[in-house]
């Protein structure tokens, strides 16, 4: 519902922008999902893919691996919870070990002794609880910025937004500062992604969208979701 | 057969012998088992690129010319066009549909090739083939493993054709690259009919790019 609220007045201004599209069963919402996309592309584009890439040229790789190890050392933790939370104790007790190797011997999480050692991550996430729970997945939602989800998965994000750790850190500019350490992070390890998709695209639009709930639909299957009967 | 002579017999039994051992060694590349096959090409394209200078100097022009002597004739590129077309594949007139399988395919392999020129120091893991000797139908599942990374889940569904194992469709951590089209075709044929799908596609091979 907070989510819901918290788009409300994009999708007012935009819905009216937008002009007459077939509307799909996953995405009602794209008049006003094209506009945001529209909005994204622009400030990503001009902003946000020239900083992560700057950060990929200027940082060394060894240094940049030490900050994503450490975000996904936190990461792991809420996998851990989620896997629980999903009764699969197996894959919790795996991230739950993977967070007190990492944390213990690798530096407060910095190296990521656990993948050398062979222990996958569990990549277990709110959204995909939701899903575990029955619970809809609702409209698809392109949000700038944060890039493409859906009602549950939008929902399962500002849930784990709220539990922090970062958002409870008292200093201010610290708190920014690794929002935006974290936020480059992401976007740089998508640079890759990015440059596939302008070359495989007929509609950025539709690839990314597509790509977005095949791709979520595997993870909450645990990567063996049930064969489309439309590809037979 | 039954009633030839002895001499006759082993003079067939010879003959037989040796059409079998033909049977054996001949095909014995249309035999190979789907799994070995992704394996083999896999393995093959990996270390041309590796001992390319071309390559690996960045030379986009070297990589598909890989990709199209060693990959591309264990695709089924029609197969692969119909299923990304879904119900629309059957009102395409058979040119449009040769048309279309020409095109889709130099999509998939700039795409292909734009992927292999980030492939640096990954190796790939291959899982073991869950399929029944008579499955004309199987699915052959790889893992590509980054140093210190999480790894990338490859698909490849196979399927048995008269001429051996021909790849329909590639699955990338959970994304199918055939049926991620499925809607972006839809699209450009309802606003401009198959032609207009057959202009859209080779606009982005000739460079044009996407909205």
């Amino acid at each position: 519902m907070t989510f819901a609220r918290l788009i409300a007045p994009a999708l007012a201004i935009i819905a009216v922008a937008g002009c007459a599209q077939v509307p799909s069963r996953v995405d009602p919402l794209e008049p006003m999902n094209r506009g945001l996309y529209q909005v994204h592309d622009v400030v990503d584009t001009n902003l946000i893919k020239p900083i992560a890439q700057a950060y990929v040229d200027v940082v060394p790789q060894l240094v940049r691996q030490g900050v994503s190890n450490v975000f996904n050392n936190i990461d792991d933790l809420f996998s851990a919870v989620n896997g629980l939370l999903q009764g699969k104790p197996d894959k919790a007790g795996d991230d739950l070990g993977r967070v007190m190797l990492n944390t213990l011997f690798g530096i407060g999480g910095l190296f990521d002794l656990a993948t050398d050692l062979g222990i996958e991550r569990g990549g277990e996430d709110f959204g995909q609880t939701f899903a575990v729970w029955g619970l809809p997945s609702g409209p698809y939602l392109f949000v700038p910025l944060v890039g493409p989800t859906t009602v549950r998965d939008g929902t399962g994000l500002l849930v784990r937004i709220g539990l922090g750790p970062v958002g409870y850190i008292p200093d201010v500019p610290l708190r920014n500062s690794l929002y935006g350490v974290g936020a480059v992070d992401l976007r740089a390890q998508a640079l890759g992604a990015g440059e596939l998709v302008d070359t495989a695209a007929l509609d950025r639009y539709l690839f990314i969208r597509n790509a977005y709930l095949q791709r979520r639909n595997y993870l909450i299957h645990d990567g063996k979701p049930p064969r489309d009967p439309e590809d037979e | 057969m039954l009633r030839q002579t002895r001499p006759m017999r082993s003079v067939a039994a010879l003959g037989l012998y040796v059409a079998m051992m033909f049977a054996v060694a001949r095909p014995a590349w249309a035999q190979e088992a789907p799994d070995a096959l992704v394996k083999r090409v896999s393995q093959d394209v990996l270390t041309t690129i590796k001992a390319d200078p071309l390559i690996q100097a960045g030379n986009q022009a070297r990589i598909r010319e890989v990709i199209e002597a060693k990959l591309l004739p264990n695709f089924d590129f029609m197969r692969m066009t119909a299923l990304a077309m879904g119900k629309n594949w059957r009102t395409a007139s058979a040119e449009q549909q040769q048309r279309l399988a020409e095109e889709f395919k130099s999509l998939l392999v700039r795409t292909y090739s734009g992927a292999l020129n980030q492939y640096r120091n990954e190796t790939i893991e291959y899982k073991p083939l869950r399929a029944n000797p008579g499955d004309t139908d199987v699915t052959v599942r790889t893992a590509v493993v980054k140093p210190g990374g999480t790894p990338v889940q490859i698909d490849y569904s196979m399927e048995k054709k008269a001429e051996g194992w021909k790849c329909y469709d590639v699955v990338v951590g959970g994304v199918s690259l055939v049926t991620n089209y499925r809607d972006e075709f839809n699209e450009q044929i309802r606003n401009g009919g198959i032609d207009g799908l057959v202009k859209t596609l080779s606009e982005r091979n000739r460079g044009v790019a996407a909205k």
